[in-house]
Order: structure tokens, then C-alpha cells, then sequence
């Protein structure tokens, strides 16, 4: 594995193997020291065409525990803003040898166009682009399930997870769509069908537009942030209706199985998708994401950086 | 006589095998053995196994000149037309200044008069700088040198209901036609491609069929009411075709192209993000080949368009949603036709004949064009050698853009000749250097 551009290079058996490894690593993050030498002398690119400070962050951090040095490069104070393109910023980290690039954009393919383009060398590891995919994001919230509802087989066999608000412009419900049925897992969309791509029954995935009926029998209910802006192109009437038919609170929240946990990727619009008696609730996990999102990254630049002959090593 | 040319050994469309006697700029002898007491003295080309057919027509071509000279010029897209056995193109209006003047028009005929390697026949724009809103002077533009008998704001859809069904009154006075791009504006917003399964997956904004569907629809109602004639550009859904056939039966006056990039590949190239197959209006689905190759054979589709669109390498170098729409197509539009419609046996090759030649000469009423070969007509002739495969290669282009989505595929049927106005502009499948064709 060279990139991780997308949930859909992976098989089972290497996104059970990141979060295997991202599991190694929290026990390191949870020692005094949380350093590991690994990647020491590698250089490492935030390329952030998108403001994105947690992602950002969680990266950053990452790397260090892993000893990398990190550059941040943002569109926003770069030589980007000046209509530099993607191949003039690619070949200039190049030359600076970056070993991998991080790539937030808003252009949905950028990273794989990277990728695939002869001006870097190194690896391109998708941050979240555009409405496709966030295949990191999909990793992380994975790993949370795991770690909460998981059975003895390290997958996700047997339980129904669901995802619920903008699908059609998320990529994160794109990446935990592959990524949770590739693990074994049930996944339902709930949406007005305004909020659902068309062509989404080729989807591994049910599709409801009714949440209380589906809510009951769900063991984990991801919440995705919906724009207010949403309203002006007609998804839907009113950010009330919305939240009335889609949101998350009280009400809905009693009826969840007793097990079941609360997700969003973040940032919440708290009031519109979730309430905050919802997201600061028990069942929320909503902060755990974050945590374990340092883990899982410091996971995939692990097996994408220190090669495949470290691969056993370091970790025993 | 003057430029006299025998081709000989090869076999016609409909497959009689047949010597061709070309002087003087015209065809003098078609014959199994030739009978002229000139046919001795001219300069003999053997075209065994060839086909030899009529110059192909091309009736949406964008030669970018003037205004965009550094991805194509009015001569590097002749020399592409020629190198793809055209000998007439149409030039789309979308330059800059756009084609929407008599002087525009008449410039651009001029330039391809210079440039002498095929015939570059202007199309009007619609309205004034494309913008949908006020009528151009088609009058001028036909009653100008150019002749301009077809219309088109390509790129842009004519989308005012009303512009439209006075644009389509209007040019009934000089027998023009109205080329339609089907796509209705406000339901393809920042659309980058077909809207289905494959777009859902990529997270590209879509682009619905029903958007071209819907406007097809209400030109041939409009055509019907007004008695015009309407040309619908590159047709790319099952629905369009299914339209047009609908339109056709009722008797009302329309015609329609398709691409030949349409009748070969899907919305499933988009998932390399390969802005090279990017374009206006998208590929789309199997089942959308499938029915634009069977309108084409069946002739509810009457031509295929090449909507040859060079881009300088930037504009493709990008993320997809920052590329510029468009294919060139003028060098391989034969060979892909050939895969898609001769070897699958779903035409022959006086259908397609026809449909590149014929039919298109005929719609835009270029007279000299499109005329079978025989004894008398203006020697516009292409030779091809459909037992030869040929691999496509972006970097032997004789456009000026290399936007070709074919890179690296092989394909069927290589264009060994041509001869515009008698004069062979390819030989040997390579382009002839002519002394009027000026300078780059």
C-alpha cells in the first residue's frame, strides 16, 4: 500500500490491520513519553487547500508521535491563493522532498490526480476531498465502534450502524459506507431523498427516509453536519422541518437501544442535527472520536511510511 | 491535364472494386479498368485494400482561432481535419470575438480558405455573444461570403423558449438550421458528470440526462410549431434518441449528431479523475452507447459530429472540477466510428458514408461536399485502409492540443489518403506539406 486515497483500495484485511496497529499505538499515545522514533528524518505535508484545523491537527499530531517532521502548507497563506496550481505546489514539495502529502481539497478526485500524476514521488494520503470520500475519518469512527460494540472476531459482524443527514454531500458517509460494510456491519442511510445521491442504490447500504422507525434497531447513529446554507438551494424547507424529521434529541434519543452510542464527525451544528442534550449525553463519543482520530492516522502513516520489512518490528 | 492522380486497386463503400481518375480538381473516371488516354500520365497511387470514399464532413468542430490560437488555429485544425480524412469542417462560433458578425464569419472562411487543406465553413452564433438573450445578424452572417447557413451557440444552451422560437422562425428565410446544445442551465449547476451510479460514488455534482432530455423535447415541439429545422448537437442519452425518434415519425424537421467519443466510452473513465474525459455534455452510460449506436445505425441520429475541442495542457493538467470541458477528436473520429459501428456489424460501410459524409454536406448545405464518388464531382476523396490498426498518440497530434482521450488505445482503420479539391492534402498517411498552406 502506497496511498490511501480511497476506502475502496482497501480489503478487509488491511483496514483490520490499521486498526490492529492505530490499537498498538493508542497504548503508546497513553504512555509519559508518547514519541516513538519511527518515522525520525521523514518529512511529512499537511497540504490543506480547505480550512480544516482539526483534521489539520490530528495529522500534525500524528506525525510528531511518530518523530516526523511536518510541514503545514496552506492554500490560504501560500503562494496557492495566487493561482499556483496543484502541479507547480506538487513538484515544489517534491523538490523538497516530501516523503508523503496529506491533501485536503475541495475538488473531489484531487488526491487520487495526485496520486496518480507523475510529479511526486511519495505518498498521497487523503484527508478529505471535496463530496467524495474522507477515508481517515471512516478509519477513526470505525475504530470507535470497535472499541465500544465490537465482538471477539475484530470486525464488525452483526451490527447495524446508521448515517444519518446530508449523504449527498458528505465524504464521510461515502467513506463509512465502504469501510463499515467491508467490516461486516448493516449500514442505513436515513435523508430526505433531497439529501441522497441519485444512483445510491448501487450503495452497499438500505436507504430509509423515516428515522424513528429505523432508530430503534440501530447500535450506532452517526449524525452528519448539515449546512444551514442547504436550505437556499431547496434540500429542504426549513432548518426547523429539518431538524424536526432528522435531527437528533430527547425524544429520539429515548428511543435507542440501550447500548447504542452517538457519532458526528464534527464540527456539530448543535440545534440543527443534534441537540445538545444529545451530544454531551452518555451515550455520545462524540470527543473519544477525536482521541482516537491521533491513533488512526498515526496508524496509516505508520504502514504507509516505515515499509513493509518494519512492518512486524517495531510494534512487538 | 493538371494534378492528375490515379488510385488504384482500391474498392468503394458499397465494396465494387474500383480504379479512380482524378485531374483537374475533380473526379474524371471511376472504372474496374479505366479508360482515359490521360490515365497513363498520372501520378499512380496504389490503394490496395483501401476504401476509397468521399471526403468526410464535420459539422461541430472547434478551431479556436480567433482568439485561442494556442490551443488550435484554423490551419492546425485543418491539418487535423485532413490527417482524419475530413474536407470540410464547420467552425463552432464560441471564439473570441465570438461569431456572432458578418466580419467574424467572414474571417474565419477567409483563414481556412488560406489555409487550403479543407474547406472551414463558419456557424453563426445564435445570439449576440452567445448570451442567449438578443438575436445576432444571422441575416449578415448568411447573406456574407461565409454563407452561413447554421447556427449555434454551442457551449451555451439557446434556453429562452421564446429566443428560441424566434431564432428557428427567423432563419427560415435563408433555409438555416438552428444546432441546438441540449442542456437545460439551471438543472446543471456545476455539474461535472452524468448523474447515476458512477457520480454518486465519485462525489462529482451531477449532470441529469433529463437536462438534455427536457430541451430536445421542447426544440422539436418549437421546430414542429414554427415548421423549422432544427439540428440537435451531440446527442448523448437513451431518452434523446428515443425523442428524436418520436419527433422523426410525426414528420417534424430535425436532425441530430452524436460524438464518436459518445459512442465508445462511459461515465466510468471519470473514475481515474482524468480530467481528459471531462466534457460537454458528459459520457455517460452503457446503456446510453448503446442506444446512440443503434439511433445512429437505425438513422435517427442522421451524423456523427467529432466536437473536436483542443485545450492547451493546462486546462487539463487540473483537478477535474477545475478543467476545461472537451476533446479533440478530428484524427481518430473515423477509426472510432469504424470499431464501434463497422466491426460490430451494425452499419456497413456505405452507411457511414452517409452518416460522415453525405449527411452532414446535406444538412448544412455545403454542395460540393458529399457527393458519392462518380465521374464530375469535386475530387473531396478519403482512403482508408480498414484492415490497419493504428495506436493513438498524443504527442504525434497534428492538432495543437493534445486532449485526446484515445492516448494509447488501438484502434481499426487508418486514413492512408485525401484529396481536397483534387489535391491530396495526406499521402501515405501523412500530411502533405502544400505550398499555399502558409506558416504556423
Amino acid at each position: 500500500m502506497r496511498h490511501l486515497l480511497s476506502i475502496s483500495d482497501l480489503d478487509k484485511n488491511q483496514a483490520l490491520s490499521i486498526l490492529d496497529t492505530a490499537l498498538e499505538l493508542a497504548r503508546i499515545s497513553d504512555a509519559p513519553v508518547k514519541k516513538l522514533p519511527t518515522l525520525r528524518g521523514r518529512t511529512i505535508v499537511n497540504l490543506f487547500y480547505e480550512d480544516s484545523t482539526r483534521t489539520r491537527i490530528s495529522f500534525e499530531a500524528a506525525a510528531k508521535r511518530l518523530s516526523a517532521d511536518v510541514i503545514n502548507f496552506s492554500a490560504k497563506d501560500s503562494s496557492v491563493s495566487k493561482g499556483e496550481s496543484l502541479k507547480d505546489t506538487a513538484q515544489t514539495l517534491q523538490a523538497m522532498g516530501a516523503d508523503a502529502v496529506i491533501i485536503r481539497h475541495s475538488a473531489s478526485g484531487a488526491p487520487r490526480w495526485l496520486a496518480d500524476s507523475e510529479w511526486i514521488s511519495g505518498s498521497v494520503i487523503n484527508a478529505g476531498d471535496g463530496t467524495h470520500e474522507h477515508p481517515t475519518q471512516a478509519l477513526l469512527d470505525a475504530f470507535t465502534i470497535r472499541k465500544h460494540l465490537g465482538s471477539s472476531t475484530g470486525d464488525l459482524q452483526g451490527l447495524h450502524i446508521g448515517i444519518v443527514g446530508d449523504i449527498l454531500h458528505s465524504r464521510v458517509a461515502r467513506s463509512n459506507v465502504l469501510l463499515l460494510s467491508l467490516l461486516g456491519a448493516q449500514v442505513s442511510l436515513i435523508a430526505p431523498p433531497t439529501l441522497l445521491p441519485v444512483g445510491v442504490e448501487s450503495w452497499p447500504a438500505k436507504i430509509s427516509y423515516d428515522f424513528d422507525s429505523v432508530l430503534p434497531h440501530l447500535d450506532a447513529v452517526m449524525m452528519l453536519r448539515v449546512q444551514q446554507e442547504r436550505m437556499q438551494d431547496l434540500f429542504f424547507p426549513t432548518a426547523r422541518e429539518y431538524s424536526h424529521f432528522f435531527g437528533l434529541n430527547r425524544d429520539r434519543m429515548a428511543l435507542m437501544k440501550k447500548s447504542a452510542i452517538i457519532m458526528h464527525p464534527g464540527p456539530m451544528n448543535r440545534g440543527l442535527e443534534i441537540t445538545a442534550e444529545c451530544a454531551d449525553s452518555a451515550r455520545s463519543v462524540i470527543v473519544e472520536q477525536v482521541a482516537n482520530g491521533v491513533s488512526v492516522r498515526m496508524a496509516v502513516l505508520y504502514l504507509l511510511l516505515a515499509g513493509s520489512t518494519q512492518e512486524q518490528g517495531v510494534l512487538q | 491535364m493538371k494534378n492528375a492522380y490515379l488510385l488504384s486497386g482500391g474498392t468503394l463503400a458499397d465494396g465494387k472494386r474500383a480504379d479512380v481518375f482524378i485531374a483537374d480538381g475533380v473526379i474524371v473516371e471511376v472504372a474496374d479498368v479505366l479508360k482515359h488516354p490521360e490515365v497513363a500520365l498520372a501520378k499512380k497511387i496504389d490503394v490496395t485494400g483501401c476504401k476509397v470514399l468521399p471526403g468526410l464532413v464535420d459539422l461541430h468542430t472547434h478551431l479556436r482561432e480567433p482568439g485561442r490560437e494556442e490551443s488550435e488555429t484554423v490551419l492546425s485544425a485543418s491539418r487535423a481535419a485532413a490527417k482524419g480524412g475530413y474536407t470540410a469542417v464547420s467552425a463552432m462560433a464560441n471564439t473570441f470575438p465570438v461569431a456572432d458578425t458578418a466580419g467574424v464569419v467572414e474571417q474565419v472562411y477567409r483563414l481556412g480558405q488560406s489555409a487550403g487543406i479543407c474547406d472551414v465553413f463558419p456557424i453563426g452564433a445564435v445570439t449576440q455573444g452567445l448570451a442567449g438573450k438578443q438575436l445576432a445578424e444571422l441575416g449578415a452572417m448568411a447573406q456574407s461570403s461565409a454563407r452561413v447557413r447554421i447556427f449555434s451557440d454551442d457551449g451555451n444552451c439557446v434556453f429562452d423558449p421564446m429566443v428560441m422560437r424566434r431564432a428557428l422562425e427567423y432563419v427560415k428565410q435563408f433555409d438555416g438550421v438552428i444546432a441546438q446544445h441540449a442542456q437545460e442551465p439551471t438543472l446543471t449547476q456545476g455539474s461535472q458528470m452524468n448523474e447515476g451510479v458512477v457520480s454518486s460514488k465519485l462525489g462529482l455534482k451531477g449532470w441529469p440526462a433529463v437536462a438534455e432530455e427536457a430541451i430536445i423535447a421542447r426544440d422539436v415541439l418549437l421546430a414542429d410549431h414554427v415548421k423549422s429545422r432544427l439540428h440537435v448537437c451531440h446527442v448523448t442519452t437513451a431518452g434523446g434518441v428515443e425523442i428524436i425518434r418520436w419527433a422523426k415519425a410525426r414528420g417534424i424537421n430535425v436532425s441530430a449528431e452524436v460524438t464518436p467519443h459518445h459512442l465508445l466510452l462511459t461515465d466510468e473513465m471519470a473514475q481515474t479523475y482524468n480530467p481528459v474525459f471531462k466534457v460537454n455534455p458528459p459520457l455517460r452510460t452503457q446503456g446510453d452507447v448503446e442506444a446512440l449506436r443503434e439511433g445512429l445505425a437505425d438513422g435517427t441520429i442522421d451524423i456523427v459530429a467529432t466536437d473536436h475541442a483542443p485545450h492547451p495542457a493546462e486546462d487539463k493538467e487540473c483537478e477535474w472540477q477545475n478543467a476545461a470541458f472537451g476533446m479533440i477528436g478530428l484524427e481518430s473520429a473515423l477509426s472510432i466510428v469504424q470499431k464501434t459501428m463497422i466491426d460490430s456489424s451494425l452499419m456497413t460501410w456505405e452507411t457511414l458514408v452517409e452518416r460522415m459524409s453525405i449527411a452532414p454536406a446535406r444538412i448544412a448545405g455545403y454542395f460540393d461536399h458529399g457527393r458519392a464518388i462518380a465521374a464530375g464531382v469535386s475530387a473531396h476523396i478519403t482512403v482508408i485502409d480498414p484492415s490497419r490498426n493504428w495506436r493513438v498518440d498524443r504527442d504525434l497530434v497534428a492538432s495543437r492540443s493534445k486532449n485526446t482521450p484515445f492516448h494509447g488505445m488501438d484502434l481499426p482503420g487508418c486514413v492512408v489518403a485525401t484529396f481536397f479539391r483534387g489535391i491530396p492534402t495526406v499521402v501515405d498517411s501523412k500530411l502533405v506539406r502544400l505550398s499555399g498552406s502558409g506558416s504556423e
